[in-house]
């Protein structure tokens, strides 16, 4: 190599380290910085404003203490096991029909998916358009002569949280029947052909067969939905803004209350390290089995 | 990829039997679960108020009216200001188009310096920034408030745009990457070999090549940023308020009636651009999301 190469070479790569400064800046101070201080704060005894000093895990305590926080808690793992399970299930079916050499796949493709190219407000909103008490499907069932029908979960202290859920699931399973859809045309031909010699039903090769091979689909479909659960905030302050009361409060908008609204970012801090805690300990694992397969070709 | 023929031959046999009619009841069942709300909003939102009150949720409309449209546009209350979504309207259209360009930029040259010079550290960097495609927003939220106002930036259209190219990082770094990894190595190294530096291979090589990933990059950015709310709620400021804002603001105001007509016709206005892009790109955006998987 002559040395004008070499000298080249060094002069172009600082090149690509000054391109990468805006990502190594986002990294330390927007994603390790902000960790950081709010971990920081999250021992602190900030009210109003930060505050340097150290109170060991008392707002953890505290916030544990909280009942608004622990029906938060609550109220997300019945909303996200509720939504992931309905999710999956919704989307792997309709994908199989689809899968049936229908007609008109294009366009039942279209009408699954398009809730989900709406915001989470938008879509809230026509829930709560539809599921409102006074005019909506309670009052059609009773203008059609069911002069006793009840619907009006998203004023009932016990049900809100699951008018969140059918909004957001109408919105989120045209997704997943996309990411399975790719993943059943995926599937080899000879598969079939195997199947039906072997005499086996089309169920039962859907159910033992098929599903194993979509575990990809299915993963990528999970990280999915359980980070919209995690971040679920926008549908509720359209739905239900958190009520009846407290009803339907979620830890994203506890966070967001206490952070701008109650000025008690101490708290708040805790609680969304306590969010990020989660997190990382369900998604890390299936993370790290998908790169170490994607490693060894698998 | 979904839209791909499922080959030849598959299915046992394509005559009318009981499960196919089955299979058709299904997928019309759900394809008028799925068109419910569409229809309810559309229908809603051309009624004058004096039907929506009978509660025939249902129901053509008897009368039917522009007006709720003329007035979700141009003179429905966002709080105390009665002038209608069209001030969010155009508050979305300026945030979303530099937010879309800047990330957009970014993230190709992350990926495209990522692929092929690979410079030292740069791998645990990139390690980090998907990860912080897990973080909850929350985490970040206060700390960066602070950050920007210290620099002058909160409540403004740049600090908005920043946010939005912060939090759009990894996965747009990550579409570029795998897209670029994809490429033969032997292009580049041709490239160096005639002698182009870092930005010329860039420009003049991979970035034309591009088109097909920047496509896909522009539909998840904009539908990504036009459908935000709590980015926008935060450091947008009143000035700049997103159409999703104020949307939640006229439909979410309690000052008299609630005219129901108004907020369906202001929902839909809201949900036109996603929608309309979503029609149009079709298989891009299902692409898109494919690829999106890792998106926080």
């Amino acid at each position: 190599m002559t040395a004008a190469l070499v000298k080249k070479r060094q002069s172009v790569s600082v090149a690509a380290y000054i391109a990468l400064i805006p990502m190594a800046l986002t990294v330390l101070l927007a994603y390790l910085g902000t960790m950081l201080w709010t971990a920081r704060v999250s021992v602190s005894s900030s009210r109003t404003f930060p505050n340097s000093d150290f109170v060991g895990a008392s707002q953890y305590i505290r916030l544990f203490n909280n009942e608004r926080w622990l029906l938060s808690l609550q109220n997300v793992a019945v909303y996200g096991l509720l939504f992931i399970a309905a999710c999956l299930i919704i989307g792997f079916l309709l994908a199989v029909f689809i899968d049936q050499k229908v007609m008109a796949e294009g366009a039942l493709r279209t009408i699954f998916l398009y809730p989900y190219a709406m915001s989470f407000v938008a879509t809230g909103l026509i829930w709560q358009w539809i599921l409102n008490p006074e005019l909506g499907i309670q009052e059609v069932l009773r203008k059609l002569g069911f002069t006793e029908a009840k619907f009006d979960w998203i004023v009932d202290q016990d049900m809100a949280i699951y008018t969140i859920v059918i909004a957001t699931v109408w919105q989120a399973s045209g997704l997943v029947m996309a990411l399975m859809l790719s993943g059943l045309r995926g599937i080899d031909e000879e598969l079939w052909k195997a199947a039906r010699i072997d005499g086996i039903p089309r169920w039962r090769v859907y159910v033992s067969i098929v599903l194993p091979m979509l575990g990809p689909s299915v993963s990528t479909a999970f990280v999915l939905l359980f980070v919209m659960v995690v971040k679920v905030f926008d549908s509720v302050v359209a739905m239900t803004q958190g009520g009846p009361g407290t009803a339907s409060e979620v830890p994203a908008k506890f966070i967001m209350d206490y952070l701008f609204g109650r000025a008690n970012i101490g708290l708040a801090s805790a609680a969304s390290i306590v969010l990020l805690a989660t997190v990382l300990a369900i998604v890390a694992p299936l993370y790290y089995v998908r790169t170490r397969r994607a490693d060894k070709g698998i | 990829m979904a839209t791909a023929k499922p080959p030849a031959g598959r299915r046992r046999s394509l005559a009318w039997t009981p499960a196919r009619a089955g299979v058709y009841a299904f997928l019309i069942v759900a394809a008028l679960f799925f068109l419910l709300p569409l229809y309810v909003m559309l229908v809603t939102s051309v009624k004058p108020m004096e039907e929506i009150r009978l509660g025939t949720l249902f129901a053509l409309p008897v009368k039917l009216t522009l007006e709720p449209w003329v007035q979700a546009w141009q003179s429905a209350c966002t709080g105390l200001e009665c002038e209608g979504i069209r001030g969010g309207f155009w508050n979305s259209v300026a945030i979303v188009v530099p937010s879309t360009i800047l990330s957009i930029a970014i993230g190709a040259v992350n990926g495209y310096a990522l692929s092929f010079w690979r410079p030292r550290g740069a791998g645990v960097l990139f390690a980090i920034l998907m990860m912080g495609a897990f973080i909850p927003v929350q985490v970040m939220v206060y700390p960066l408030v602070r950050v920007l106002a210290a620099v002058d930036l909160f409540s403004s259209l740049p600090g908005i745009v920043l946010i939005h190219t912060i939090f759009g990082m990894p996965v747009m770094t990550l579409l570029f990457r795998n897209y670029y990894a994809a490429l033969p190595m032997e292009l580049f190294k041709a490239a160096r070999i005639d002698g182009g530096g870092f930005w010329r291979i860039f420009l003049q090589l991979m970035l034309p090549m591009s088109t097909p990933v920047i496509v896909v990059a522009v539909i998840m950015q904009v539908t990504g940023i036009w459908n935000d709310f709590l980015l926008g709620l935060v450091f947008a400021g009143s000035e700049h308020l997103p159409m999703t804002v104020q949307l939640n603001n006229i439909i979410n105001t309690t000052t008299g009636e609630r005219l129901y007509n108004v907020n369906m016709a202001a929902t839909i206005l809201t949900s036109v651009v996603p929608l309309a892009l979503y029609f149009i790109s079709g298989r891009w955006f299902v692409r898109g999301i494919a690829s999106g998987a890792v998106k926080g």
